[in-house]
């Protein structure tokens, strides 16, 4: 005697949507792909009678959420599907608790058009998250001219960035702006001076000093984002500052805020937990990435532009690379970690439980924040939505085992570490693709 | 019999002061080797040791090379100038063919900082670091403290003054750790822009100014300007660069008596060091290559696992 009025419940759990200002008991009932109802919790014993065991997830103990959104994921295909696939990556998503990703261009071929565009949409058709394109601002993300912006919206890019390269002629970044401003997606920017940036290996500190490595000054990241925020403020238009990993960027987005001008801004859980001061025991090229770790005082200005909201999302940068590639002298390795399977669990350990943020605000600068930037649906469970959820074992105690990872690659500075929280089951259209 | 703590030599900022005195009294013995008729000893016989050269070097190279030969050892050298990622073959399956070759010991000059230690974790022979990118250069740093030490009968309180490109130099790098663990006070002195971000977290004296830098200073180390330093934009002429920081007569006198004058070569003359200053009798330049072979054969020594050899 299963229900007919509803295909599937998920009851017990505590239900936490920022978007709705939800957060409570509740049972969340699912209709054709889609959210029907949210009942109080206790209210529906009789109704949950009718459903058969498997039209039940049992959530007790557990936190029902929007399915979580990473708006900076790379994936490898085309060109590197030895690193990840979009079906390995979307895979990897969907055991971190992301329901949709958003996948920068700096493929092989690059997503400056709308043949690659569409074939990374092809392979995302059956896989375990839904995947969004990011496209690219120039022709082959070298900086020289605007890629078909137009052509590339229309079949479907959310946004554009060279992400990996600052687009450093400011006149070429105006026109990106007052371009993008056309189709109301936001020009997404890898914020680092290259002119300061020559040949770096990592953040330049007192670390880079005593290991005799080229450092990345973190007034490169200052002065790019103070500049791109002076010509957003003339082209009227949608800046995103990517990974944001400086007090001096931080203040600086802090102040283009109050005064109006439209910025927004993303920081990853590796930015938030790790330092600089990490490199120089192993010299673990795990740990080479860009923007680089950063020192203490980043890293704190960095946690407090995530609690006072000068910093909007937490995404990954999911960057995988070969073994082959890491396996190597530090100077030698290509920049970038993993992160999708790892994100939740460290903002959970290192920001809820620290005491940085509650559940509520994590889950808003992972759902409702990176949706309302990029016009995407989803990032909440309002009734009528795509019913992508996200159930998270809150204090799930978990160690990082680099044969657990889905993703193709394995390069995290995570390994062996201990964390508490994790994904639990995750749901995309009301099915569940992951759960443990 | 002392042995030091670890058996690789990566750099001198983690070593314990009990070890640079092991290394440096054992080099006594050598130096006394080393003046002999014949100058060899058959400690390390049966013993390999490669040496893995990713840079270009003839001078620390050779003295690795006749500390081995002096010590009875058996040397294979392997020399590139391009990085490993270049000739399209990983120094890790580079070193694990050549070790399975049966080496015991590996000397290595690499343009990565950290790459001595990544050797670590490739092979399972002892790792000394003969220059890694602008991060140690361990062994040069002990011919020096050994040559101050020789001169001076300790190097507890003295004055040493660094000069030159503080931001690329590995041999400043490890003379700092190891003056500084052996008591003595170390200055910096080179243009700002030849300094690393944060430098006076070394925990040394700062000075761009050589004259104030060289006041009752009991040793002054210069440092070769590399050309390319210029052609980066840090410094605007090899001319201003002199006239600054140049150590030339006039300057000595601000000196404490019975200075020393050092260099780890090779010398630009007339650029960062006068020629006549070189050339004085102050100078113990030659006297640091000499030392520098008693130094390295200490190092092999005291880093192979002679003992376990011995009661196999």
């Amino acid at each position: 005697m299963a229900s007919k009025k509803y295909d599937l419940v998920i009851t017990g759990g505590r239900v936490i949507d920022p978007a709705l200002g939800f957060g409570r008991d509740a049972d969340v009932f699912i209709k054709n792909g889609a959210v029907s109802r949210i009942g109080a919790a206790g209210k529906s014993a009789g109704l949950l009678r009718s459903f058969d065991d498997d039209q039940i997830v049992d959530a007790a103990g557990k936190l029902v959420v929007p399915g979580l959104i990473d708006m900076h994921v790379h994936l490898r295909e085309p060109g590197r599907e030895d690193e990840e696939t979009v079906i390995s990556g979307c895979r990897a998503a969907a055991a971190g608790g992301f329901t949709s990703i958003c996948c920068m261009p700096n493929t092989s071929p690059v997503m400056d058009n709308q043949e690659t565009v569409k074939f990374v949409q092809d392979r995302a058709q059956n896989a375990d998250a839904r995947v969004y394109v990011v496209g690219a601002a120039t022709k082959l993300i070298e900086g020289k001219e605007l890629s078909e912006i137009g052509d590339l919206v229309k079949v479907g890019a959310v946004a554009i960035t060279d992400d990996g390269h600052y687009i450093q002629n400011p006149e070429l970044m105006r026109r990106a702006l007052e371009y993008a401003r056309m189709f109301d997606i936001p020009v997404m920017q890898h914020a680092e001076d290259q002119y300061l940036c020559n040949g770096v290996i990592m953040n330049e500190s007192y670390q880079s000093a005593r290991l005799g490595m080229v450092g990345a000054p973190s007034v490169a990241e200052e002065i790019a984002v103070l500049r791109d925020i002076a010509l957003c403020r003339v082209a009227n238009s949608r800046l995103h500052i990517l990974h944001v990993t400086t007090k001096g960027a931080v203040d600086a987005i802090r102040q283009a805020k109050r005064e109006g001008v439209n910025v927004t801004c993303e920081a990853t859980p590796h930015h938030l937990v790790l330092t600089d001061d990490e490199i120089g025991k192993e010299f673990n090229t795990s740990l080479r990435v860009n923007p680089p770790l950063r020192s203490v005082r980043d890293r704190e200005a960095v946690i407090e532009g995530l609690v006072d909201g000068t910093i909007d999302c937490i995404v990954s940068d999911h960057a995988p690379h070969s073994m082959e590639e890491k396996d190597c002298e530090f100077d030698q390795a290509p920049p970038g970690m993993i992160g999708l399977e790892t994100t939740l669990g460290l903002v959970k350990t290192f920001i809820i439980d620290k005491g940085y943020l509650s559940w509520a605000d994590v889950i808003r600068k992972m759902t409702i924040n990176p949706a309302r930037i990029l016009n995407l649906p989803g990032g909440t469970l309002q009734e009528g939505s795509t019913a992508d959820i996200t159930i998270i074992d809150p204090d799930k105690k978990w160690t990082v085992k680099a044969r657990d990872f889905r993703s193709l690659s394995k390069n995290s500075p995570f390994i062996g570490w201990k964390l508490s929280g994790r994904a639990y089951k995750t749901l995309l259209g009301g099915k569940v693709v992951f759960e443990r | 019999m002392s042995q030091l703590s670890s058996r690789h030599l990566l750099g001198l900022e983690d070593t314990p002061r009990k070890d640079i005195e092991l290394i440096l009294d054992t080099a006594i013995t050598f130096r006394e080797v080393i003046e002999r008729r014949i100058k060899k000893v058959p400690t390390l016989r049966g013993i390999t040791v490669l040496n893995l050269f990713y840079e270009p070097s003839t001078r620390t190279r050779i003295s690795f090379e006749l500390a081995e030969k002096r010590l009875s050892a058996d040397t294979v050298n392997f020399s590139t100038s391009t990085s490993s990622v270049k000739k399209g073959e990983s120094l890790r399956d580079t070193v694990q063919n050549i070790e399975a070759m049966k080496i015991d010991m590996t000397v290595v000059r690499h343009g990565s900082s950290g790459a001595p230690y990544f050797l670590t974790q490739c092979m399972d022979t002892n790792i000394i670091n003969a220059g890694d990118g602008c991060h140690e250069h361990p062994t040069q740093a002990l011919l020096d403290m050994f040559t101050i030490r020789r001169k001076y009968g300790k190097l507890d309180g003295l004055r040493v003054v660094l000069i030159g490109d503080v931001k690329h130099s590995r041999v400043i790098r490890s003379n700092i750790w190891g003056l500084k663990t052996m008591g003595a006070s170390v200055a910096l002195c080179g243009p700002s822009t030849l300094m690393p971000y944060e430098v006076e977290q070394f925990g040394c004296d700062v000075y761009t100014n050589l004259d104030v830098a060289l006041d009752g200073a009991d040793v002054v180390n210069v440092m070769r300007i590399q050309a390319e330093r210029q052609q980066d934009g840090l410094f605007p002429s090899r001319r201003e660069f002199s006239a600054l920081f140049g150590v030339n007569r006039e300057r000595l006198k601000r000196l404490n008596k019975n200075y020393t004058i050092m260099h780890p070569g090779p010398i630009n003359r007339g650029v960062e060091l006068a020629s006549d200053v070189a050339d004085g009798k102050s100078s113990v330049i030659l006297d640091q290559v000499t030392n520098g072979q008693a130094v390295r054969m200490a190092v092999l020594y005291l880093l192979s696992d002679r003992e376990e050899r011995e009661t196999e």
